[in-house]
């Protein structure tokens, strides 16, 4: 039989990247992007601090999934970026004068570079040890922080001499907004176009067998250390949100900056969303918001029972997580990480 | 014939993803045969055998072992009920010891004549190993304590996949003369193998799979290795007329 | 106090935290699952003892018998309903479920119990201390909780090692699939684990409620104590687990004798310390470091 005769009787294939639905579905995510931009303007204090908190939380959950969904790295530390980005933003703009929103900003370059030398001592370890390894890391800086009396020690410290010169409440609760708006939505870029690139590939090949993936000469190490950056800076980010919006921070205690109910909340919004998908920590950001705020209220103590309920339950039914099994039954995808053969 | 065959097999489909591994597979073993399994890699030798012992999930077609349907029964209650498969690959415990991994398989809770002592008469070679952890001995050893393993459930039924594979042919002849001894004493076996010289040896029967459908199928003494050889490779359909 | 009274006192911490990280070191041993709940269900154990000691008037050791048993029967029940089904979802599903009980527990106990403060009584023991040396002095109690540790780790070893549930319970942490190919029950398997693993647990905050006072919000400091503990002692490992929680145990004691505020921090760069070192001999050792730096 000739070559030709074979490949004869093949179709053609096409590699397609983009579709009709995840194009229209891009470009009208862009589009609300701008349309948020003007909120300030068209809506009242109560929903801008409703959509910052909004944004906060996909940042979190974007970022925990960038690292458990594509990496395969279960961080339980992610708190360690967010509260020295919390810190970073009051030492740079009380201490040294620094403008607020401009040292909120410098606040991912802060948890990006700390993510080196923390990522050199935890991402040689697998598995639980990696877990377990980055708790213990927040927890040696929360500690340090609270023995560190030039940062306030353990009765925290705040950025109201930085913040109230400059701004009225107003004016913080917008800047901040916007700033929250432009963080979600350059991260969400930065990640889109990471796992389109080569590296996205190699992420899915190191997820799916790491050993394997190494043999191919794919720098496995790189990959995840890109990954721990990026989440660094983007929980750097959050830190830096919940600054500007707290303007008082504590270093320990249940209401700490490098409290594990940060990572908790991570945990909750990506696997309820989906882990793995580009679109489910966005959904599951969405669902946990809806439930803080329209539920926190009247539930009283039992919110937090249902909040527990809600996840158990999604473990036991919808274990995909909700975009998961909408992606999995619908085969859809809304955002165009991946590829289709045709 | 008037006994109703041991196992089974109608029309079964069974997917590995999304490729369909086993199509439309029917065939029969009664008590006391040696069935050799045969066919290229891929063919789905080890997806029919593994949903013969509920290793794999059926998509269509049923599975039924001495009278009854055993096709929705788990694994392990297959096992139970004396359907034993001795993996490809071998898969050992790798920190139990080589008697723990025989004394394990109690789990099977089957009453029978297999014993530790009876697994060392069929291969003595085990003797000074039953000490050692599964994963520090060779390749043949392991081979020769899965097989005892799955001995040791009292199995009526024996599925063996490719136990040949990566071992030295002296080692494997040494295997084969046990399995031939296993063969004679009336255990009923299913084997997978590549080697059709061995297979054919021990087997009373042989089967040929291609890409998931049976094109072969007969007593082993109808048939030549050219005759098996060109159906393993898909170059004629059907047996012996 | 010298420094040879802390490391005693070390040990013997080492030996509450070992007895917290038994049950932990099991489920993930077994079915690799990180019980974030555990913490929670160790001060269940204590609530019931308190419950039992309240109504029927008995010392909380003589209530062990009636708590031990009902925590075997709960952990075989969550197993089978709530965990297992979260296995069967992915390796991280079990993160989320646990996240789940976690706080479903810690909430009910609060608005059942309410945040008032309580405590078991330790009864004689808890009160008698033993001199060894002139400037050190122990606390019986302390040593019993060792005991319990120590006779509790034996015991389990005794099973694993020992009995067909044993063997059966390595077959299926080692490979689960071929297991069921054997005959073994793997999901019943898994449920005598968790039953065991939540008695622990329960035993566990049985000891803690009798040595120090309790309340719905105590264990999430104790919890990080114990995975160290785990991870310390090298995963799979039973005895590792007793010979981690001994390390942190006496690292934290001796950091507690530099500086009181340091106790927790020197467990935690002991912590790091020994991962690191194993990490990097793992990828090869001192070379690679002298090769960075050549």
């Amino acid at each position: 039989m000739s070559d030709h005769a074979i490949s004869a009787r093949l179709p053609a294939r096409r590699v397609q990247r983009w579709t009709v639905v995840s194009g229209s579905f891009t470009l009208a995510l862009a589009g609300l992007v701008g349309v948020l931009a003007f909120a300030p303007v068209l809506f009242g204090q109560g929903t801008l601090t409703n959509l910052t908190e909004l944004y906060f939380l996909v940042i979190l959950a974007m970022m925990w999934n960038a690292l458990a969904g594509y990496g395969g790295l279960v961080s339980v530390g992610q708190q360690a970026f967010i509260g020295m980005g919390a810190y970073a933003v009051v030492y740079l703009s009380v201490e040294h004068s620094v403008r607020p929103y401009l040292a909120m900003g410098l606040a991912a370059l802060i948890g990006g570079a700390l993510a080196i030398p923390i990522g050199a001592v935890v991402l040689w370890l697998r598995g639980g040890a990696f877990a377990i390894g980055t708790w213990v890391v927040a927890e040696v800086l929360s500690i340090l922080v609270s023995l560190d009396a030039t940062l306030g020690g353990g009765t925290g410290t705040s950025g109201l001499l930085a913040f109230n010169l400059r701004y009225t409440p107003d004016q913080r609760l917008r800047n901040t907004y916007w700033f929250a708006l432009g963080a979600a939505a350059v991260l969400l870029g930065v990640l889109f176009a990471l796992l389109r690139s080569r590296l996205g590939i190699a992420l899915q090949a190191i997820r799916d067998d790491e050993e394997a993936a190494a043999s191919l000469g794919v720098r496995v190490l790189l990959g995840k250390g890109v990954l721990y950056v990026l989440a660094g800076a983007g929980c750097g980010l959050a830190g830096a949100i919940i600054l500007a919006w707290q303007l008082s921070i504590l270093p320990s205690g249940p209401d700490s900056v490098f409290g594990v109910n940060w990572t908790a909340k991570m945990i909750f919004m990506v696997l309820v969303g989906g882990l793995g998908t580009f679109e489910g920590p966005i959904v599951g950001a969405v669902v946990l918001y809806l439930l803080e705020t329209y539920t926190a209220g009247p539930l009283g103590v039992w919110y937090l029972v249902m909040l527990g309920g809600v996840a158990i339950g999604v473990a036991l039914f919808l274990p995909r997580g909700i975009w998961g099994t909408v992606q999995e039954r619908f085969n859809v995808r809304l955002l165009p990480v991946g590829y289709r053969l045709r | 014939m008037s006994a109703r065959p041991l196992l089974s097999v109608e029309q079964i489909d069974a997917r590995y993803g999304l490729l369909q591994a086993v199509r439309e597979v029917s065939l029969e073993v009664d008590e006391g045969e040696t069935l050799a399994l045969v066919g290229a890699n891929g063919a789905g030798k080890t997806t029919l055998l593994r949903t013969i012992a509920g290793a794999h999930r059926l998509t269509g077609g049923r599975v039924t072992f001495d009278g009854r349907d055993v096709s929705d029964v788990s694994a392990y209650r297959r096992t139970r009920m004396g359907i034993t498969l001795v993996p490809e690959g071998r898969r050992l415990f790798p920190h139990l010891t080589v008697e723990e991994n025989l004394r394990v398989a109690a789990a099977a809770r089957r009453r029978g004549s297999w014993n530790v002592d009876r697994v060392l008469e069929v291969f003595p070679l085990l003797q000074p190993l039953l000490r050692r952890q599964a994963a520090s001995i060779s390749g043949g050893e392991q081979q020769a304590t899965a097989i005892g393993r799955a001995l040791m459930t009292n199995p009526r039924l024996l599925l063996l996949d490719e136990v040949s594979l990566g071992l030295a042919p002296v080692v494997v002849d040494s295997l084969y003369r046990s399995l031939a001894e296993l063969s004679g004493s009336g255990s009923t076996m299913i084997l997978v193998e590549q080697d059709l010289g061995r297979a054919m040896a021990v087997a009373s029967r042989i089967v040929c799979m291609l890409e998931g459908r049976l094109v072969l199928e007969g007593a082993a003494e109808k048939f030549t290795r050219e005759q098996v050889t060109e159906a393993y490779f898909g170059l004629t359909a059907g047996g012996p007329e | 106090m010298t420094w040879v009274d802390a490391v005693v006192h070390g040990v013997l911490l080492g030996g509450q935290y070992a007895l917290l990280a038994t049950g932990l070191s099991l489920m993930f041993g077994v079915m690799r699952i990180i019980n974030l709940a555990h913490g929670s269900i160790a001060l269940v154990g204590a609530y019931m003892t308190f419950l039992v000691v309240e109504h029927v008037g008995v010392s909380p050791y003589v209530a062990l018998v009636v708590v031990i048993p009902g925590a075997l029967v709960v952990g075989y029940i969550l197993q089978r309903t709530v965990l297992e089904r979260s296995l069967r979802g992915g390796d991280l599903v079990p993160l989320l479920t646990t996240f789940g009980l976690l706080i479903v527990i810690a909430n009910l106990l609060q608005y059942f119990f309410s945040p008032d403060v309580r405590g078991l009584s330790s009864g004689r023991v808890g009160t008698a201390s033993l001199q060894i040396t002139s400037t050190l002095t122990v606390a019986w109690f302390d040593v019993l909780v060792l005991g319990i540790a120590i006779a509790v780790i034996g015991g389990l070893q005794l099973l694993l090692h020992r009995t067909q549930l044993g063997r059966e319970l390595r077959a299926t942490a080692a490979d689960a699939d071929t297991a069921e190919l054997v005959g073994v029950n793997a999901r019943a398997v898994y449920a005598r684990a968790t039953a065991i693993a939540v008695a622990s647990a329960a035993l566990a905050g049985v000891f803690y409620a009798m040595r120090s006072n309790f309340d719905p919000a105590a264990g999430p400091t104790e919890l990080i104590y114990a995975f160290e503990a785990v991870v310390i002692g090298g995963i799979g490992s039973l005895w590792g687990t007793l010979v981690g929680g001994i390390v942190l145990g006496v690292a934290q004691t001796v950091g507690a004798q530099i500086n009181v505020q340091y106790f927790a921090l020197a467990g935690h760069i002991v912590f790091l310390a020994i991962l690191i070192f194993r990490a990097v001999r793992a990828a090869g050792g001192v070379k690679i470091i002298r090769r960075a730096f050549a």
